[in-house]
């Protein structure tokens, strides 16, 4: 017969075998630190890089007023928020994999491949709304349409990973609604969705999971 | 104190078919190289506890071809999950015992 502690063990056994092949557990919280940092560097390099300065609160950024004169700004916020986009799934693969080797997991398993799939469809679908939002000239549903898709597609991930993820998607597109009410700060909502969330949550799921 | 082990699956004692089982009630299915790197075990001794809980009906296989290689995937049958959930009760129940 077996003792207590070997049930114990075989408890543990199942647990872990649950856990490590239905979720991906690599995923860091300096994923979520740096790209927010990106974010933030991002907005700012276009604040004072295109826009020489002068930060375009009033009059709306992306509004769809003086179209024509902001024409030549917006594909430059356009390609700079792709550069942003690439540079801050970079630093998540990055960390996520650093965070594997530590843990001993394998980074391409089952699940991650769930995960990807799960996030990117709707990332994808955002991105090509956001392509023909761009060509139809609805600029002011840019920023929100890029917040609502990430944050559909983290809801969606959050299935294959930390339950957090599938709370920080729900803040994601609370941001990306009021940025569809309040068009005039949607800059200001930007940075909230991308910079400072992902700083908060990438910070506290350090400190939670990774010390 | 005399721990009831009345639940518990003599079936499941086995360490490498507690794990396939574990991940197949979690996962919809798992295919055989994927099952040998998440349980960290050889070919041979794999496919013999496949084989077995195959045999008992606890788990289902259906084969198909990636590219040339013949792949193999599994998934628990409805038995499977009922059998390993009342173990996994008892198991518990066995820990909270005390």
């Amino acid at each position: 017969m077996e003792s207590k502690s070997e049930y114990f063990e075989d408890l543990r056994i199942i647990k872990k075998v649950m856990e490590e092949s239905s979720r991906f557990l690599s995923l860091s919280g300096l994923s979520g630190l740096f790209a927010g940092l990106i974010a933030l560097a991002g907005a700012a390099f276009a604040a004072y890089i295109f826009l020489d300065g002068k930060f375009l609160l009033s009059g709306g950024f992306f509004s769809a007023d003086k179209a024509q004169e902001m024409d030549s700004l917006k594909i430059k916020f356009l390609a700079e928020a792709l550069i942003v986009l690439v540079l801050a799934l970079g630093v998540s693969v990055f960390f996520s994999y650093r965070r594997s080797v530590q843990k001993g997991l394998k980074i391409w398993t089952p699940v991650s491949k769930r995960l990807l799939v799960s996030l990117f469809v709707p990332l994808v679908t955002g991105g090509i709304l956001i392509l023909i939002l761009y060509f139809q000239h609805h600029w002011q549903l840019i920023i929100p349409s890029m917040l609502i898709f990430y944050g559909l597609g983290l809801v969606n991930a959050g299935k294959f990973t930390f339950n957090e993820i599938f709370y920080l998607g729900l803040l994601e597109i609370t941001t990306g609604l009021l940025s569809a009410i309040f068009p005039v700060y949607g800059i200001i909502f930007w940075c909230f969705g991308f910079g400072l969330l992902h700083i908060v949550y990438g910070l506290a799921m350090y400190r939670k999971y990774e010390r | 104190m005399k721990i009831d082990i009345s639940g518990l699956n003599k079936f499941f004692e086995n360490r490498v078919r507690l794990g396939i089982m574990s991940i197949l009630v979690v996962n919809d299915s798992y295919d055989f190289n994927n099952l040998k790197e998440a349980l960290g075990v050889t070919d041979g001794n794999l496919a013999s506890h496949l084989k077995a809980l195959e045999e008992n009906g606890l788990i289902k296989s259906s084969k198909q071809f990636i590219g040339r290689k013949p792949n193999t995937s599994y998934y628990a049958t409805e038995a499977g999950r009922q059998k390993f959930s009342v173990h996994l009760k008892a198991l518990e129940e066995i820990i909270n015992s005390q």
